[in-house]
């Protein structure tokens, strides 16, 4: 086994894993954790692509991660921002009784 | 212009407003519709002299022509700016003599109405069509205009109508009524193509008009210059036409049969309408427009003029004078043989104006006015005295009883007569006999105008021998009942009569004065008035004519007037010594006894009494088509039309049911179902919508697992 399948078998797990807790998990909270890890399965995907890649020594791989960590934070930051307003509005975080988009 | 000649129009309208006030009236107030309608009528009459005054004036004294003036005004526009329908009136001495004919016998029948209506529950209504019907008829006479005329003698058909059948409870008064109208329409409608084809040919309808009237030289000529079907002259088929419309209503041959069947009226009614004026009205007509039936006219021997019109209303009149002569011989209602003998009447009158003009038809028409309506006065006095018997059967010796009534009866029966010399009906039928001697056509009419002459003189003496001498046969009914049922021409009696039934025993008794006293003035002017158109003196032609006359007692013995004088009054003797001594001499002694000429010429004598059949071959021919078309069409509309229209119909409801049906079971059940189905397909896809983000996120994933198995799938493949 190379190293880059390696990593790509971790990014996997780790990917299925984020993808299993943001759909299975009740709380709002546990879900957006969830999309946290799918994301740097994402991120890793990138580094080891770049890592072992045809061009290391150019730094896209790391650049496109340093984006896609930022921009994770700021989701994060607005993510618990509407896990807040929704608890505020409902008195709940459990996301199985927000169900307002119900047709 | 003459004041009389502006304000003519008020003769006319004086009675028309008398019959509006009193038809809005309430019922019982008989002296009110009374006095409203003999004062309207002695009101007209006052207004006739002074327009006969004037007339007298002028007449003569300018050269050759008759006074004349008239007045007419724009009354309808239709078409162009300057097409106008005019009205108007005007006063010539032919209309002056008649409204003072018109007025002064109505006035006097007027006054007789209250002694015989008075018993009547409908006396109002009756003043109320008296006073209608007079204007009519002077709305006949002073007529300028064809248009005008048309129109008064529309509604004198239609106060005709009404009185016939003023005892409308009667039957038989209502089917008369009906007859008068439906059969005097026939002749209208002549007259109403007539006039519609002469204002086609001359575009007025006005008689004179200043030079521009349809009767003046200037239309008459242009008319004459073309011809129509056949090689007729226009002016003759216009003649005939409008001649067609006077048969109708002065009831000449064949349109004849309503007048003896308008007996069925009140008494006055026939008196005034069906004898003395509404009748003569036909008469008047062809008088006015005679300068059209003459136009074009072969002058005659004597000076009459010769045309094919003024031909046909010479036969018409002559056979009409002999027919209707001879059915009155065998009459035994005493209102049906003065029925028959003014249908006669009206035929010498026609045959006067055919042979001998104006002046001739129109002095008969005058002086039978006076003695007819004397005749029918009379009557109706008889009647009421002998409680509304009108078979002359059923009478007798009524001379004892009403010496008043038979005095001005006898007088009045001379004049009808023409007993020589004295009285009225003497000269002027004299006159019409001695113009159709002179008639350069044919001598038949005048050899039918003396037949009628005798019969005439015989029938008269018979009603007058029936009713006034011998004795009183009014007992004996209810015993002669049995003998007098087969040959009885059933009288028409009024439905009263059986209320009467009961007062059989009482002699007949005389009239009152209001009754009386009219008859005496009309038994007055029966005489004198023949005075005025003798040969000797006549004034009468001149006044119509305009010439200026002197007196000659040296005419009349002139070999031509006076062999007619002696043959006419050999005539009259032969006819009266004949009915007296027939009638007279040896009285019937029971009121079923069969009459002497029936036990002589029994065939004869019922053809007669049955009126020729007349009415029995008109209901056979006219009337029996009629009802077949009547049945025909009936059924055309019934099943034809009735049959079309119901397919039609019954098409549309099936179709509109077809398209019910198809609304409800096809259409409406494939949008039901439509929506049925989309309705459960946006169910089925709202469910789809659970509003959890989670199971979004999960189909999302399922979905890429999906597109992953399906890219590697596609590699591989």
């Amino acid at each position: 086994m190379t190293p880059l399948q390696g990593c790509l078998l971790v990014s996997a797990l780790l990917f299925a894993i984020g993808f299993a807790g943001a759909v299975s998990r009740r709380h709002a909270i546990l879900a957006l954790v969830g999309i946290e890890l799918m994301l740097n399965a994402a991120n890793l995907n990138f580094i080891a692509f770049w890592r072992y890649g045809a061009h290391p020594e150019l730094l896209t791989g790391v650049m496109f991660v340093i984006f896609s960590i930022a921009v994770a934070a700021a989701e994060a930051a607005v993510g618990l921002a509407l896990v807040i307003a929704i608890y505020r509005h409902y008195k709940t975080s459990n996301l199985d009784e927000v169900k307002d988009l119900q047709g | 212009m003459i004041w009389i000649v502006k304000n003519l129009w008020l003769i006319p309208v004086l009675p028309l407003v008398a019959s509006g006030i009193i038809a809005v009236n309430k019922q019982p107030q008989r002296k009110l519709a009374a006095g409203l309608a003999i004062g309207s009528m002695v009101g007209a009459f006052l207004l006739s002299l002074c327009a006969f005054a004037t007339t007298l004036g002028h007449g003569g004294g300018e050269g050759h022509e008759a006074f004349r003036e008239v007045f007419g005004f724009n009354w309808l526009q239709f078409g162009g700016a300057d097409n106008w329908l005019q009205l108007g009136w005007v006063l010539d001495p032919l209309t002056a003599i008649m409204l003072v004919m018109v007025t002064f016998v109505g006035t006097l029948i007027f006054i007789f109405s209250i002694g015989y209506m008075a018993h009547d529950q409908n006396f109002m209504r009756f003043f109320c069509f008296l006073a209608l019907f007079a204007s009519g008829m002077l709305g006949v006479v002073i007529a300028n205009n064809l248009l005008l005329l048309f129109i008064s003698w529309e509604i004198v058909g239609l106060t005709s109508y009404l009185l016939i059948g003023f005892w409308y409870h009667k039957p038989s008064a209502a089917a008369a009524a009906k007859k008068a109208f439906i059969t005097t329409r026939i002749g209208d409608l002549g007259l109403l193509i007539g006039m519609v084809w002469l204002y086609a040919e001359t575009g007025t309808l006005n008689f004179y008009d200043h030079g521009k009237g349809c009767l003046e030289h200037s239309a008459l000529t242009a008319m004459l210059a073309h011809a129509t079907i056949g090689g007729m002259l226009v002016t003759t088929a216009i003649g005939l036409l409008i001649f067609l419309g006077a048969v109708g209503k002065s009831g000449q041959l064949p349109l004849h049969v309503w007048l003896p069947d308008a007996m069925e009226g009140p008494t006055p009614v026939s008196a005034l309408i069906h004898a003395a004026t509404m009748v003569a009205a036909g008469v008047f007509l062809v008088a006015r427009v005679y300068p059209l039936m003459a136009a074009g006219a072969l002058t005659g021997e004597h000076g009459a003029p010769v045309t094919t019109a003024l031909t046909v209303v010479t036969w018409v009149g002559a056979l009409t004078a002999f027919f209707a002569a001879s059915i009155a011989v065998a009459q035994n209602d005493i209102k049906r043989i003065l029925a028959y003998s003014t249908v006669s009447q009206l035929g010498y009158m026609m045959l006067g104006l055919g042979v001998g003009g104006v002046a001739v038809g129109m002095f008969h028409l005058i002086t039978h006015a006076f003695f007819k309506a004397l005749l029918f006065l009379g009557s109706a006095s008889v009647i009421h005295g002998c409680h509304e018997e009108q078979d002359i059967r059923k009478m007798g010796g009524i001379k004892k009883y009403m010496p008043i009534t038979f005095a001005v009866y006898a007088i009045g029966m001379l004049a009808l007569a023409g007993f020589p010399l004295v009285f009225s009906g003497f000269w002027s039928k004299d006159e019409i006999l001695h113009a159709a001697h002179g008639w350069s056509v044919s001598q038949v009419p005048f050899y039918l105008g003396c037949a009628g002459a005798l019969f005439t003189a015989f029938y008269m003496t018979r009603q007058v021998a029936l009713v006034f001498f011998g004795s009183y046969r009014g007992h004996q009914e209810e015993s002669a009942q049995g003998h007098a049922a087969p040959s009885a021409h059933a009288p028409a009696k009024s439905a009263d009569h059986s209320a009467h039934g009961s007062s059989h025993g009482h002699d007949p008794h005389e009239s009152p004065a209001v009754m009386t006293v009219p008859l005496m003035i009309l038994a007055g002017f029966a005489i004198i008035l023949g005075f005025v158109g003798t040969p000797a003196w006549p004034w009468f032609d001149g006044y119509l004519t305009g010439e200026e006359t002197t007196f000659s007692l040296g005419r009349l013995w002139e070999p031509a007037t006076r062999n007619l004088m002696i043959a006419s009054a050999v005539i009259v003797f032969t006819g009266l010594g004949l009915g007296w001594f027939l009638y007279g001499k040896r009285q019937r002694q029971t009121a079923g006894e069969r009459d002497v000429l029936e036990v002589a010429q029994p065939f004869v004598f019922k053809v007669l009494q049955n009126k020729y059949y007349i009415d029995e071959i008109y209901e056979a021919t006219f009337i029996r088509l009629n009802a077949l078309t009547a049945i025909f069409c009936d059924f055309a509309d019934k099943w034809i039309f009735g049959g079309l229209v119901k397919l039609v119909s019954g098409l549309t409801v099936t179709l509109a049911w077809l398209y019910k049906f198809t609304d409800e079971f096809f259409v409406n059940q494939g949008f039901d179902a439509g929506c049925g189905s989309l309705r459960a397909g946006g169910g089925f896809l709202s469910k789809l919508h659970a509003g959890r983000v989670q199971t979004y996120l999960r189909i999302i994933g399922v979905a890429l697992v999906v597109l992953i198995l399906f890219l590697i799938w596609g590699q591989k493949a």
